[in-house]
């Protein structure tokens, strides 16, 4: 029954574009580029990231260099395009960590219900209201920067929201007859809960994932800018932009690039969670 | 006038639970405190010094329950670099955050509220897609890059507005809040149209709005005091919970456009590893959201009467 739920995804994947309308398929069609920029990073940069030249510093873009050069005499596009996989990878990695913790949690903690789902939702709360930014802001400067401190740092904050998103379903699933029948034939606790009770809600969960995937893409960006983000020389956006920043008042193309290499895969990403959310949300489907 | 009370006492949990979790962050530190604040050459003295000095070779829970008091009395400690007081320091630079925070919000409402009721009474036409548009990039801008983008166009290329504060008089003062305040309201006004638009898209359908119409109600009328007045809990909500993210973004933008505040000492306790710093302004900042999620809620029973009574 797994397996078929599993398989079943790509399929109810395009049942639901299906419903997204264009600017669905405009978000995933970006998003696909972005990847695929991603991937082929030593192919389609003109230059190596990392390759430095004293003579060649803080060149406006030119044909040579299409987006410039930096303060070290770096190709910035080189960069920008090396640049989308930390963004990703750390996107990526964070919410399917945050999403597999949270929705472990959270169908635990709504199939036992009682004392211990109230102290969960309690500290759930408590874990919502606190500003994602400042929260990854403390976690990462306590943690020290660095790739997997980072990664921890943003599934930490986006915890809390698919605890709530999978609890609430498997309150009414557990009700269920097919549920108490599994218990009838014997079944286990944990077979209960991962083979008859996730299946249901994993579609809703990876619906959110996308969405979140944009806030981690974005805290990503922004703790880099505050230094909090994967060391120098690794080429970042947020980190890029931060070193454009230093540099604002003579070389605009610096912060610029990366800026708009964020705002297009947050873009992206929000465009496709949107439209796989309105296409679920039997509250949006109606109208 | 119970309502509200009730309310108030409901935040002192959650506020307990935030500075708990805050203390024990900030415990976390791998090895020791005293160690990473002074370096590799400290001498063992020195390091004792110091542990005595943060109250280190205490037990955890002696440290909490010092912690937990002090706060209490409104002592956040000192900061472990400049030995000021972490209160007094915050205290300096919070009238700047906050006014930057309230600009924001009358920005973020002036701008989100109608651009959300033109999008939902234009359902589908032009007013619609244009507002969706510019909320999504909104929504996908994190307030560094919307800062920098500001700050190229309006300060560098165009200088209309001075890239560093300038110091002094009202007018000074003023002319360096448009950009960051611009910045912020701008995100803000992107997540009030969405809700706006939704909530709106609601009340319209409802029987009341249909006779309301037919009984000839002036149409900008019926938007304003019969749509908008039942659609606004929603937005009430969405504004409340937004205030968190309002001062995380606030913290960046302060750092873009160099303004003292709260970011700006942030940013410097992130740089000298001041933790005791960074615990007091994280305090601070769990105080205020919590008190904003207060207000949201007895805002809430004011909108809309049934909430006071129920539950």
């Amino acid at each position: 029954m797994r397996m078929n739920a599993m398989l079943a995804l790509p399929a109810s994947f395009y049942r639901l574009m299906g419903r997204g309308g264009f600017f669905g398929w405009l978000g995933l069609a970006l998003l696909l580029a972005i990847v695929c920029v991603a991937v082929f990073a030593p192919l389609l940069s003109p230059y190596d990231p990392l390759e430095q030249s004293i003579v060649m510093r803080l060149m406006p873009p030119s044909a040579e260099h299409l987006f410039g050069t930096d303060s070290f005499g770096r190709d910035v596009l080189s960069r920008v395009i090396y640049g989308s996989r930390v963004s990703l990878l750390v996107g990526f990695v964070s919410i399917l960590i945050a999403m597999t913790v949270g929705t472990i949690i959270g169908v635990v903690s709504g199939y036992i219900g009682g004392r211990l789902d109230q102290l969960v939702m309690a500290i759930a709360d408590v874990m919502l209201s606190f500003p994602s930014l400042l929260l990854g802001l403390l976690v990462a400067a306590v943690l020290g920067a660095s790739l997997e401190n980072l990664i921890i740092a943003i599934a930490i904050t986006e915890i809390a929201p698919f605890i709530r998103l999978a609890r609430a379903p498997t309150l009414a699933l557990k009700e269920r007859e097919f549920i108490e029948a599994g218990r009838a034939l014997g079944f286990g606790h944990v077979r209960l809960m991962g083979v008859h009770i996730l299946p249901n809600l994993i579609a809703d969960v990876l619906v959110m994932g996308s969405l979140w995937m944009a806030t981690a893409i974005r805290t990503e960006a922004s703790l880099s800018f505050i230094g909090l983000g994967v060391r120098p020389p690794t080429p970042t956006w947020g980190g890029m932009i931060r070193e454009g920043f230093e540099n604002i008042l003579d070389a605009w193309w610096l912060a610029v690039f990366p800026s708009i290499a964020v705002l297009l895969t947050v873009l992206a990403l929000n465009l496709l969670g949107d439209a796989l959310r309105d296409a679920t949300d039997p509250k949006y489907r109606k109208r | 006038m119970q309502y509200a009370v009730k309310r108030i006492l409901l935040g002192i949990p959650t506020l307990l639970a935030m500075f708990t979790a805050i203390f024990l962050l900030v415990r976390v530190v791998p090895g020791d405190a005293a160690a990473v604040i002074l370096g590799d050459q400290a001498s063992a003295a020195s390091l004792e010094a110091l542990r005595i000095k943060l109250g280190l070779n205490l037990p955890l829970w002696r440290q909490y329950t010092d912690f937990l008091f002090g706060v209490l009395r409104g002592d956040l400690g000192v900061s472990l670099v400049t030995g000021r007081s972490i209160m007094d320091e915050a205290l300096r630079v919070l009238p700047s955050t906050l006014g930057l925070a309230a600009a924001s919000m009358v920005l973020g409402l002036g701008i989100g509220l109608p651009m959300g009721v033109m999008a939902a009474v234009y359902r589908n036409a032009w007013p619609d897609y244009v507002g969706r548009i510019v909320s999504l990039v909104g929504l996908s801008l994190p307030a560094f890059v919307a800062g920098i983008l500001l700050l190229l166009v309006f300060a560098i290329q165009l200088q209309w507005f001075p890239v560093i504060p300038l110091g002094g008089g009202w007018s000074d003062s003023l002319n360096s809040l448009v950009l960051p305040a611009c910045t912020l309201g701008f995100i803000m006004s992107s997540y009030v149209a969405r809700v706006t638009r939704s909530s709106m898209l609601n009340v319209l359908r409802e029987d009341y709005i249909r006779t309301a119409r037919a009984k000839g109600v002036r149409p900008w009328r019926f938007v304003v005091r019969h749509a908008l007045a039942n659609a606004l809990l929603p937005i009430i909500t969405v504004v409340g919970l937004y205030f968190g993210t309002l001062i995380g973004n606030a913290v960046l933008t302060e750092i873009v456009f160099n303004r003292p505040g709260l970011g700006r000492l942030i940013l410097s306790a992130l740089n000298t590893r001041d933790y005791s710093l960074l615990q007091g302004l994280m305090i601070v900042f769990a105080a205020f959201v919590v008190l904003a999620n207060v207000v949201t809620d007895i805002l809430y029973g004011v909108a809309d009467p049934r909430v006071r009574v129920g539950r």
